[in-house]
């Protein structure tokens, strides 16, 4: 029993990184009806810029918010030089760019911090808060900041003129336009604000998994799959799919099928989803008229 | 075929035959990749240019095709020309199963799957229950084949005219299937897949083909490559594996039969070009080629070359 509780809450922990970054996906998704594949690597190399900050010698926390406001730029950035011009463009065109970005950022973090794994500082105390035997400090605080952040979002979207602006333009850009708010920024708006997230997904993970250029890859696959279950249009479900996910994962690593083919279950599920359920939990189901 | 082409394709075959005898062995194994990659591009390009259907995980089909012909030749002691018609045959039926749950996905989603498919494929390969015949991490190693009947060449030399063989016989392949009906129902779904089904194709048996067809030529590709590498490992076949491939029908042309070995002598050259700056230069070479060819030119270096031959044809009338 005490095993049982133990990767259960460790699942958590991880699928609060999950659900963070499934957000992130989510965000772009309900924006622009796209997926982007780079979102890993965006988080990754914002870490790393992380990273540079706290090596230079600035405090943990200093380092955080700067790298949070480094994302949003980096991501408004992207969206405003790479992806406006594919728009409209052929869902094969996008994917490739999305595929570039992805191995761009990668060879750049490369390139700039070589391909060494690097331990990354965690804000949270060595030993357990609270005399919770169960979960790291680390892990906990983990879950504590994705919950901080998933509040701060919902509030900002629900109560704030600027994410009514943001929800009207994912929902309706024409009739957006036409009332006067600017749909290109919104969406360099929602690309920024994805990468912040995907910033603190990636500064989360980094203490237990290190700092590489590879790291996101089986993050990523894993935030695809908690998107889809959770429906891939539907931030709350991303969020309730990610911390499954990360439960699922841990459970089926310790007791079904080991840790070897733990990417193997990202992919039964994401196929599995798509094929048996493709609005996932919480998603709206689609139909089109032929 | 015009009679210009049919010169411009006789003059192209003997220069590729005379090339191994003019550079260095290393060079005639690097070209013997070109022939491998141009194989494994067609594949991808049959699913992806001509079906429209996005695969991000290819690299999969060539590790089950390099993985056939390596456990073929070192478990079952089969000779190496066995394993390219077998490991064909496997991935023709993978790639079919596969094909037939990606019927239901469209577009984005069948991308995000197959890209699943590539990140997961180091680790299914790993898996210690199949260690008895993949070799676990340390992978497997195979012999070089030596030319046969006493010819007096090497065996770089051989296996780049026996690998020039099976391409050109690929080549031909495609070019058939590609230029008639069945070609012409691969592209009428690509273009508008209820027109499509109202003509009279039978959408689902074609996608789920061009799927197993595809995965044929990749897997035929990756038998070939492993022989020529003389080894196969886990980690060789991870997602960037299925990225380069992207990148060449990408920069070579998106369907176009010519395309796959533009792209492949891209993939194959550029690299080494740019090992010279830095380890992670040819990656971020890739990608900016990746955004450049979508942005400005869009149907690759084989689009390039046809517009450029015919406004030349303009510029004689």
């Amino acid at each position: 029993m005490d095993a049982l509780l133990f990767q259960v809450l460790a699942g958590l922990a991880t699928g609060g990184i999950y659900a963070s970054l499934a957000l992130a996906l989510v965000m772009i998704y309900q924006a622009t009806h796209l997926v982007n594949f780079a979102q890993g690597e965006m988080a990754m190399f914002t870490t790393y810029l992380a990273w540079s900050l706290i090596s230079a010698g600035m405090p943990y926390w200093a380092a955080f918010f700067i790298t949070i406001a480094l994302g949003f730029a980096l991501g408004a950035l992207i969206e405003r030089i790479v992806i406006r011009p594919v728009e409209n463009a052929p869902v094969l065109a996008v994917v490739v760019v999305f595929i570039a970005l992805l191995v761009i950022l990668n060879s750049i973090a490369g390139w700039i911090y070589t391909y060494t794994i690097k331990a990354f500082p965690s804000p949270f105390p060595k030993e357990p808060l609270f005399g919770i035997r169960y979960m790291s400090a680390h892990e906990l605080g983990a879950i504590g900041i994705t919950l901080v952040v998933l509040a701060t979002l919902y509030l900002f979207f629900r109560y704030t003129p600027l994410g009514l602006a943001m929800r009207a333009v994912a929902q309706n850009p024409q009739s957006s336009r036409l009332v006067g708010i600017r749909v290109g920024w919104m969406l360099a708006l929602g690309w920024g604000l994805a990468a912040a997230v995907g910033a603190v997904a990636g500064m989360m993970v980094a203490p237990i998994v290190y700092l590489d250029p590879n790291m996101m890859g089986g993050i990523l696959l894993y935030a695809f799959a908690a998107a889809l279950l959770g429906g891939i249009d539907s931030p709350m479900g991303a969020v309730i799919g990610g911390f499954t996910v990360g439960v699922l994962e841990n459970l089926l690593g310790a007791f079904v099928i080991g840790n070897e083919l733990k990417l193997t279950v990202a992919l039964v599920l994401i196929v599995g989803v798509l094929l048996v359920r493709p609005s996932g939990f919480f998603g709206s189901v689609h139909v089109s008229r032929v | 075929m015009s009679r210009t082409n049919v010169i411009l394709l006789a003059v192209l075959l003997t220069a590729a035959c005379a090339l191994p005898f003019i550079v260095s062995n290393y060079r005639t194994f690097q070209f013997t990749l070109v022939l491998v990659y141009a194989i494994a591009l067609l594949g991808l390009n049959i699913l992806t240019g001509y079906n429209g259907q996005i695969s991000l995980g290819h690299g999969a089909f060539y590790a089950l095709g390099a993985y056939c012909a390596a456990i073929l030749m070192d478990k079952m002691g089969a000779p190496y020309w066995v394993t390219i018609p077998a490991a064909g045959a496997v991935c023709l039926v993978a790639g079919f199963l596969f094909g037939l749950p990606a019927l239901r996905l469209e577009g984005l989603y069948l991308a995000l799957a197959t890209f699943a498919l590539g990140v997961a494929t180091p680790q299914l390969l790993k898996y210690h229950h199949l260690e008895k015949w993949t070799g676990g991490v340390q992978g497997i190693v195979i012999a070089k084949p030596e030319a046969p009947f006493g010819l007096p060449i090497n065996a770089d030399q051989w296996l780049y005219f026996f690998t020039l063989a099976v391409t050109l016989g690929m080549f031909l392949l495609a070019w058939n299937l590609l230029r008639g009906r069945i070609g012409r129902a691969l592209m009428a779904i690509r273009d508008h897949h209820l027109a499509a089904e109202s003509m009279g194709v039978h959408n689902a048996l074609y996608k789920s083909l061009a799927f197993g067809v595809s995965a044929l030529y990749t897997g035929v590709a990756g038998a070939l490559g492993a022989i020529a590498v003389q080894f196969v490992a886990p980690d060789s076949f991870n997602i960037f594996l299925s990225i380069m491939l992207l990148v060449g029908i990408v920069v070579g042309g998106l369907a176009s039969i010519s395309g796959a070995l533009y792209g492949a002598l891209f993939i194959q050259f550029v690299p080494n070009i740019a090992d010279e700056i830095s380890k992670a230069a040819p990656w971020a070479i890739f990608g900016i080629f990746m955004i450049g060819f979508v942005y400005l030119m869009p149907t690759g270096v084989a689009g390039a070359v046809r517009l450029l031959l015919a406004r030349r044809r303009s510029h004689e009338i």
